[in-house]
């Protein structure tokens, strides 16, 4: 039960809804305790975890139509957000202040601006970025190839930090640009 | 490519941990010497930091007693 805080957390990314992310945790458990015959001892137990969420989610909680997923996105150039407000507050108030503005995010934000990602892009950054697993393991859990989920990190990252540059400017944290 | 160019295009590489040792030390060095590509690394770094911590959700009570029921069950129908 140690790993049901990030199991849970993950699932309420994934179903951005809290009943459903607890039938997927609840559904999660229970397929682990009659899979466990096929875990491997001296794997990882948590990436077999995950996959089995993963799986349990894409077969049964996602939205039924399929997306041309991966056009949903707009090309954004790289370090987004750095190049505006990166620069821009180290430059008027010295380093921390990036730092800082950071943490003016709130939970809810950013958990908004995970769950706004279309979500082939949102499962490669949620369990690259928030649960730290490597690209190889990223890929046995997705079962995609090393190759696609390096570019679905890359887009992925770089649509989130629009979307928090977003909030920034909303709420006049950060100045808008046009 | 010059080194900064180099260290810019392995950014996330690097912070993945998905670098050799010798392409990551490599960066290492650079970053101790140049400014520029030393922020936005740590801007990066934090944003991360940032995303993973804010992402954190606490587990409603009922919802481990639910599992654990569910596994109980399981285990005296198996």
């Amino acid at each position: 039960m140690d790993l049901m805080p990030s199991l849970y957390a993950a699932a309420l990314r994934m179903t951005r809804n809290p009943s459903d992310a607890e039938d997927l945790v609840q559904e999660t458990y229970l397929r682990a305790y009659r899979g466990f015959g096929s875990f491997q001892e001296g794997t990882n137990l948590k990436a077999w975890l995950y996959r089995i969420l993963t799986n349990t989610y894409i077969n049964s909680y996602r939205a039924k139509k399929r997306r041309p997923d991966e056009t949903e996105l707009d090309e954004v150039e790289d370090l987004y957000l750095y190049r505006r407000i990166g620069g821009l507050e180290a430059a008027l108030a010295g380093r921390s202040a990036e730092d800082e503005l950071l943490e003016r995010f709130t939970d809810a934000e950013v958990k908004e601006a995970v769950e706004s990602l279309p979500e082939n892009f949102r499962l490669a950054v949620l369990l690259a970025d928030v649960e730290g697993f490597s690209y190889k393991e990223i890929a046995e859990i997705l079962d995609i190839p090393i190759g696609t989920v390096m570019s679905r990190l890359h887009r992925g990252r770089k649509a989130l930090q629009k979307r928090l540059y977003e909030f920034a400017v909303e709420r006049n944290l950060a100045p808008s640009q046009s | 490519m010059s080194d900064c160019e180099d260290a810019l295009h392995e950014l996330y590489s690097f912070l993945d941990g998905e670098l050799t040792e010798e392409r990551r030390l490599r960066i290492r060095r650079h970053l101790d010497d140049c400014q520029p590509c030393a922020e936005p690394y740590d801007f990066e770094a934090e944003l991360r930091e940032v995303v993973r911590r804010k992402c954190q959700e606490q587990v409603p009570e009922h919802l481990v007693a639910k599992v654990r029921k569910a596994l109980e069950s399981e285990s005296h129908r198996l």
